[in-house]
């Protein structure tokens, strides 16, 4: 149904291909502008934000100390309330018990939440592969859908497509699967939106089983918390007969009194807004109001990896409100599909390598890289996550992980030339003829270099076997005599 | 090893040697000073979401209700509706399509929050089930002056995490296309607010 980010190509390669789309510039440069506005007016409405940014950090970061702890106490307070709990190590197992409670109930089709967790999980092509169609609800999660696109943005996932682009999908493909695009439909985001609201309704009514995911989980109550705008989310969760949500192991909160953080920060942070139009909590079944069956997937697919390595961990604090994406001088030139992953952006370039570790797809180690390491994410971050400082590590990571005693095959020319550095610089004697050879060197390249620096010292241009490097960098001459031997010579300045 | 086991032990081995001391919290958001004047701030930002809002006196209310709705509207009632609505029919657990039937729905709120303009049911009898207030294309709800505090800390202190809430800041909307809000896309289009008292 729709695309697959799988076999994507690295990053700066893809970027290369987006960077050429003067479209999707466009498009993204309005629609970041747009948000980024809204965001700064509403963040300066609250006077302590600052110091709500270090509560939700704080929050999380408690929470992750012990999350064993509050895990086990979200599954009690779930099942005292009704909801049948259900752990995925990875996203197999996840796929495969919605799919069961599909086949539980012999439903051809399931109407879904946007939920971030089950595109991580590719929820919908393994539904399809039982024969049950998933149709996503949400209005940019339908116009990729339709498209047969990639999702390209945390919050608004055809943030990509202009409306004129949005009203030829709906017009081409609406009727193929259902009550088809109204006639004469303009490209006026109104009509559009109403468009999407005729034509979902139907699928609202006569749907029995809805998937979600969740914003936050209380352990103390077992509350799930979904936020959103449309009404799509309500109708999912209210309408049919079975609910399955499934829930990333980082979503829990201790409290429910710890909410009053998070629902400050996100809207603000996601849509710019004071407060997004409809907030949905349940606490598992409620008798006589909405699903009577509920079901609970806590999924892990590498969360518990990412929990253990210490500086990356901050990035399971993320309450997916895509502030980092909005703010980012690389996404808003090269856009989401870049990434090659759900999460792109700066969450994603740090969220996917701690998900999937280092050294395990050339896709996935391209992405630390994708960063100028601005910091205008974390500066946006609600919780505060130091995206640069994780970029950097990870950055160490996926060299280490590449090292020659690691990997098979042909060393690389930066490992020899930096075990060829450490053999020279181990001892002064050594280091001694170094500078005596770089020496000569300098005074050849002095008489023959025709580049000239700043300052009057000479410098070489392009290098035979190092073109990719000197290509765009002019390289100095050596100095012709080295300090230590202008020290020895002078008497330190002396004479 | 159950799924279950696999995941605590990972948890558990994750966090092996780490410092579990807790981080302090800054509580300053739970008690910020004053607003002067809650309703007249909660009028103003329930109106800049472009929901209609207004006040009236206790007396009004009817007239306010009847007003609110369009000539000949359908219209569904939570099972102990506060205000009688003539030609109102009550939900009786109605089902989906027959609730798509209504036109207008007018329902009570337990909590307003002026800060964000946000109106909170919590969907007891006065409330209704949740697809009562969602299904059809009007909301009139009808708040108590009283019942409106500060924040959203303030809220969240009053509500009972037990009850199913909904969180309703003005008509849906979608931000979707461009990154433009525009209102009215599965829920009600309309949302009309009326703050007694």
């Amino acid at each position: 149904m729709s695309g697959t980010f799988v076999g994507m190509p690295a990053f700066p390669e893809a970027a290369r291909a987006a960077l050429a789309d003067s479209q999707l510039r466009s498009n993204l440069a309005h629609a970041t502008a747009t948000i980024r506005a809204k965001r700064a007016a509403v963040v300066a409405e609250i006077e302590d934000w600052e110091e709500l940014r270090v509560a939700g950090a704080a929050v999380k970061d408690n929470t992750l100390a012990h999350l064993d702890e509050h895990l086990v106490q979200l599954e009690a307070a779930l099942t005292a309330r009704g909801a049948r709990v259900h752990w995925a190590r990875d996203a197999t197992e996840a796929c495969a018990i919605v799919a069961q409670v599909a086949r539980d109930h012999r439903v051809e089709e399931v109407v879904k939440v946007k939920s971030m967790a089950t595109q991580e999980i590719g929820l919908n092509e393994a539904l399809a592969a039982e024969g049950v169609a998933a149709w996503e609800t949400d209005l940019a999660e339908l116009i990729v859908q339709l498209g047969d696109d990639l999702p390209s943005h945390i919050l608004v996932p055809a943030i990509h497509r202009n409306r004129a682009e949005i009203r030829e999908i709906f017009v081409r493909r609406m009727k193929d699967v259902g009550r088809p695009a109204p006639d004469g439909l303009v490209d006026d985001p109104a009509r559009l939106a109403e468009a999407a609201r005729l034509h979902l309704r139907e699928k609202f009514l006569r749907a029995r089983m809805a998937v979600s995911g969740a914003n936050f989980a209380v352990a103390e109550t077992g509350t799930l918390v979904v936020v959103e705008s449309e009404g799509n989310g309500r109708m999912c969760l209210t309408l049919p007969e079975v609910l399955v949500s499934v829930v990333g192991i980082e979503k829990v909160v201790p409290t429910w009194a710890d909410l009053d953080v998070f629902l400050q920060l996100l809207p603000r942070s996601s849509t710019g807004e004071r407060m997004n139009p409809y907030t949905s909590t349940w606490s598992g079944v409620t008798p006589g109001d909405g699903p009577q069956e509920v079901h609970v997937v806590l999924l892990d697919n590498g969360r518990t990896r990412a929990l253990a390595d210490e500086v990356g961990r901050q990035a399971l604090r993320c309450i997916r409100c895509s502030a980092c994406l909005n703010v980012c001088p690389v996404y808003e030139r090269t856009g989401g599909h870049a990434y090659g992953s759900v999460y792109p952006g700066p969450i994603g370039a740090i969220l996917n390598p701690l998900l999937r570790g280092p050294g395990v797809d050339a896709q996935v180690d391209s992405l630390p890289y994708a960063s100028t390491l601005c910091g205008a994410c974390f500066e946006a971050c609600p919780v505060r996550i130091d995206i640069p400082t994780v970029l950097v590590e990870l950055r160490a990571q996926v060299v280490d992980a590449h090292r020659p005693e690691n990997r098979a095959g042909a060393p690389k020319p930066e490992a020899v030339a930096m075990k060829a550095a450490a053999w020279w610089l181990r001892s002064g004697d050594r280091l001694r003829r170094l500078e005596r050879l770089s020496s000569a060197f300098g005074r050849v390249a002095d008489r023959f270099g025709r580049r000239r620096l700043p300052g009057g010292r000479r410098a070489l241009g392009r290098l035979p076997g190092a073109g990719a490097w000197t290509g765009a960098r002019d390289l100095p001459a050596p100095p012709t005599e080295s300090f230590r031997a202008w020290w020895r010579r002078t008497d330190g300045g002396r004479s | 090893m159950s799924a279950r086991d696999d995941i605590l032990q990972a948890v558990r081995r994750a966090l092996a040697g780490t410092d579990a001391t807790s981080v302090p919290v800054p509580t300053g958001h739970r008690d910020r000073p004053a607003t002067a004047d809650v309703v007249e701030l909660f009028v103003e930002r329930v109106a800049d979401y472009r929901a209609v809002v207004e006040r009236c006196s206790v007396d009004e209310v009817p007239d306010a209700i009847w007003s609110a709705l369009p000539a000949g509207a359908r219209v569904v009632l939570p099972p102990e509706s506060p205000w009688a609505v003539a030609g109102g029919t009550v939900d009786t657990g109605l089902s989906a399509t027959e609730l798509d039937g209504f036109d207008a729905v007018v329902t009570g709120a337990t909590v307003g929050i002026a800060e964000t303009g946000t109106i909170v049911l919590t969907h007891g009898p006065g409330e209704g089930r949740r697809a009562l207030t969602l299904v059809p294309d009007l909301h009139v709800c009808v708040i108590r002056a009283g019942d409106v505090v500060a924040d959203v800390p303030a809220a969240i202190r009053l509500l009972d995490p037990l009850l199913a809430q909904t969180w309703i800041s003005g008509p849906s909307a979608t931000s979707d296309i461009e990154l433009d809000r525009v209102e009215g896309v599965h829920g009600p289009r309309s949302l009309h607010v009326i703050v007694v008292g």
